[in-house]
């Protein structure tokens, strides 16, 4: 156990051991102290500080970083580098870089991680980010229970303005930056970017109507640029090697490496760097990351991306529906669309081992982003009730065969009708729970009483129900 | 629910106060209601809670209508409308950290402290409550006891037996 940790009040079982490959973010995170300045600087910390702003223009590092074809580590996935250049630039305008470090989605924990162990990486990125787009002041706005990183990102931040990496004329370029932390106050919303900015603006966190787009008008109506924690540490090595560099690694568009969090029933939960491309087979089994199911059972189902993403049954989890492996990657992951496919989304990879029941982890799930909806479209607002009021029934013992129909009838009435994607959020795991495992929901119903004591098992997953509802077994 | 009912007004300390202006030069010229979320977090590090008198001192100090402190409070989760344990603990009770043992985590601290979810026991020293995902998920079961948001990792029934005793015998 690391004391440093603990001083700032996180007691944690110190998982950095873990050993992996090919890394461009956690290379380091077994140095001991590589949390501080010192430390991070003699592992070639802010040498791309260094190149950014003594040797390339802003127009450059915005190139870099679109050769490298880096996608959105948030859960979009949208080419970060694009994005940069949509920002608006009028003349005597202040612009904003907010680093979005809400991390709320369930299963998601990779940006915590990469804060508490290297809080640097993120504060480099930061400030290359920011002078690439023109920001004088950057905000990183922290989910409000993170105040242990949040402690951690402070004295971070005072360690490299008492350098001189962060401040007035930076280097002697010029350049001034201000990084301030901004904590939230508990809202899964605020994770989605214009909440974000809506709450730290000091309000609630409802999401603005698109467009105009932060890019146009963000932070205080001025030109904004929001981008996961990752996506930002992610600027650093693309920098100092180059964004050709960068696209070499990984596998098509899906260029670079990945955190991805691991999490549920395997022997070897937390976070591990992937390259983008490694089968999920290798991923789950292979002593190199999870190594395989815990207590030696049997994969039942994965949730690949963060609760949002649809759950896939073990087989489509480790392959196509013709045969072919399954890759970590945008586009292997999303193969065959919803209906065999899901998303790499956040990088939150849940297992499920053959002793999960499926009708309580989506009611779970249910509960949770009705708890979270921020109220403002009747859809969502009323679906997520609708939804989790429904599942409870089921999960209870008291749910008919109309309640599968009706659930699925709900989530299509949701998905699509809403301001902003958490409506989509909501109905993707209800409906590809019905999808894949509607013979469990059937069970539930059809055995009221056996299923309050004991779980349906590995099902026969085997055969995906492709057409869902089957309204004619009622 | 918030309810406005009278309570004894309160008189912010001018150590508060200073850590007030410090948060609030964070935001450009005329964007001060930026540090109203920061703002809270300090006055519930310091009361345990956000009483109505305290949110309205709030207001006139960012020179806003207290409607505009009610209705952030009441949004946010993080925010105690009434009085908590001194140590209020928050167990994830989401998804993946029920796949390995969350639900017993919250049961075993209702048998434990002889309280349910949101009351707090006599002595005044525990609540709990259940909360989502903590972003520690491949860590879980989880606990974090506010007001300094301490966070606890791979709980078992022995291990928060042991942290209440902890937190009892530090008391
Ligand atoms: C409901 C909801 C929650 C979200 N939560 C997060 C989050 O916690 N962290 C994050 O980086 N992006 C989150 N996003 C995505 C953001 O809206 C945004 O796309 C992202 O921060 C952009 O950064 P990127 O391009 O670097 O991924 C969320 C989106 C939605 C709709
Ligand atoms: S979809 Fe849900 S969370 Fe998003 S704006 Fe509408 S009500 Fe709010
Ligand atoms: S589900 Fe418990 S921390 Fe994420």
């Amino acid at each position: 156990m690391s004391r440093l940790i603990q001083d700032y009040g996180l007691w944690t079982t110190d998982y950095r051991l873990i050993k992996m490959s090919r890394k461009l973010l956690l290379e380091h995170i077994n140095v001991p102290g590589i949390n501080t300045l010192e430390v991070y600087r003699q592992k070639g910390g802010y040498r791309a500080v260094e190149k950014a702003l003594k040797t390339l223009t802003p127009e450059e590092i915005v190139e870099e970083v679109k050769k490298s074809g880096l996608r959105g580590r948030g859960g979009a996935g949208f080419p970060t580098g694009m994005k940069w250049s949509f920002l608006a630039k009028p003349e005597g305008v202040a612009r904003y870089l907010v680093c979005n470090a809400d991390e709320s989605e369930p299963g998601t924990f990779k940006d915590r991680y990469l804060m508490t162990y290297i809080p640097h990486a993120l504060i480099e990125g930061m400030i290359v980010s920011s002078f690439a787009l023109g920001a004088k002041v950057s905000y990183i706005y922290v989910r409000g229970e993170m105040m242990p990183q949040i402690r951690i990102l402070e004295k971070a931040i005072a360690e490299a303005k008492a350098a001189g990496w962060l401040g007035k004329n930076i280097l002697g370029t010029g350049y001034d930056l201000e990084l301030y932390v901004q904590p939230g106050g508990g809202a899964y919303i605020c994770g989605e970017e214009t909440a974000l900015l809506e709450s730290l603006e000091g309000k609630r966190g409802n999401p603005r109507i698109k467009p105009p787009f932060p890019a146009i008008a963000g932070l205080y109506g001025c030109p904004t640029v929001v981008n996961n924690v990752e996506s930002i540490a992610a600027v650093v090595p693309i920098i100092n090697d180059g964004g050709d560099e960068y696209a070499k690694i990984g596998i098509g568009r899906s260029t670079g490496t990945k955190l991805i969090s691991a999490s549920g029933n395997l022997v070897k939960p937390g976070v591990y760097e992937i390259e983008l491309g490694l089968p999920v087979e290798e991923f789950i089994y292979s002593d190199e990351y999870c190594g395989g199911i815990a207590n030696g059972k049997r994969l039942k189902a994965t949730v690949a991306g963060g609760s949002s993403v649809p759950i896939l049954p073990a087989n489509l989890t480790l392959k196509y529906a013709n045969g072919e492996p399954r890759l970590m990657s945008y586009e292997s992951l999303s193969e065959g669309g919803f209906a065999t496919g899901t998303m790499l989304g956040s990088g939150g990879f849940i297992a499920f081992d053959e002793d999960q029941c499926i009708v309580r982890n989506t009611w779970n799930f249910s509960r949770f982003y009705h708890h979270e909806s921020c109220g403002q479209c009747s859809p969502c607002r009323e679906g997520t009730g609708w939804m989790e009021k429904i599942l409870h029934k089921i999960e209870h013992g008291h749910g008919t065969m109309d309640d599968v129909d009706l659930l699925w009838d709900v989530q299509r009435k949701i998905e699509g009708n809403t301001i902003c994607p958490l409506g989509d959020a909501a109905a993707w795991p209800v409906a590809s729970a019905i999808r894949h495992f509607r013979d469990e929901f059937e069970w539930h119903i059809k055995e009221p009483v056996k299923s309050q004591s004991q779980n349906y098992g590995i099902a026969n997953y085997a055969t995906p129900i492709e057409k869902a509802p089957v309204t004619e077994e009622k | 629910m918030l309810k406005v009912e009278e309570q004894t007004p309160v008189v912010f300390s001018s150590e508060l106060l200073a850590k007030f202006d410090e948060v609030k030069s964070r935001y450009p010229e005329g964007k001060h209601k930026s540090a109203l979320l920061p703002l809270l977090h300090l006055v519930q590090a310091e009361y345990l809670w956000v009483s109505t008198p305290a949110m309205d001192k709030v207001a006139e100090y960012l020179n806003i209508q207290p409607i505009e402190v009610y209705e952030v409070a009441t949004f946010y989760t993080m925010y105690f409308l009434k009085p908590q344990g001194k140590y209020a603990l928050e167990v994830c009770r989401t998804g993946p950290c029920c796949l390995v043992g969350a639900e017993k985590i919250l049961s075993h601290l209702e048998n434990r402290l002889g309280v349910k979810e949101g009351e707090v026991t006599a002595d005044g020293l525990f609540s709990f409550r259940g909360v989502e995902c903590l972003a520690a998920c491949g860590f879980g079961p989880v606990l974090q006891i506010s007001p300094e948001y301490t966070f606890y990792e791979n709980l078992t029934t022995d291990s928060v037996d042991k942290l209440i005793e902890d937190l009892k015998n530090k008391s």
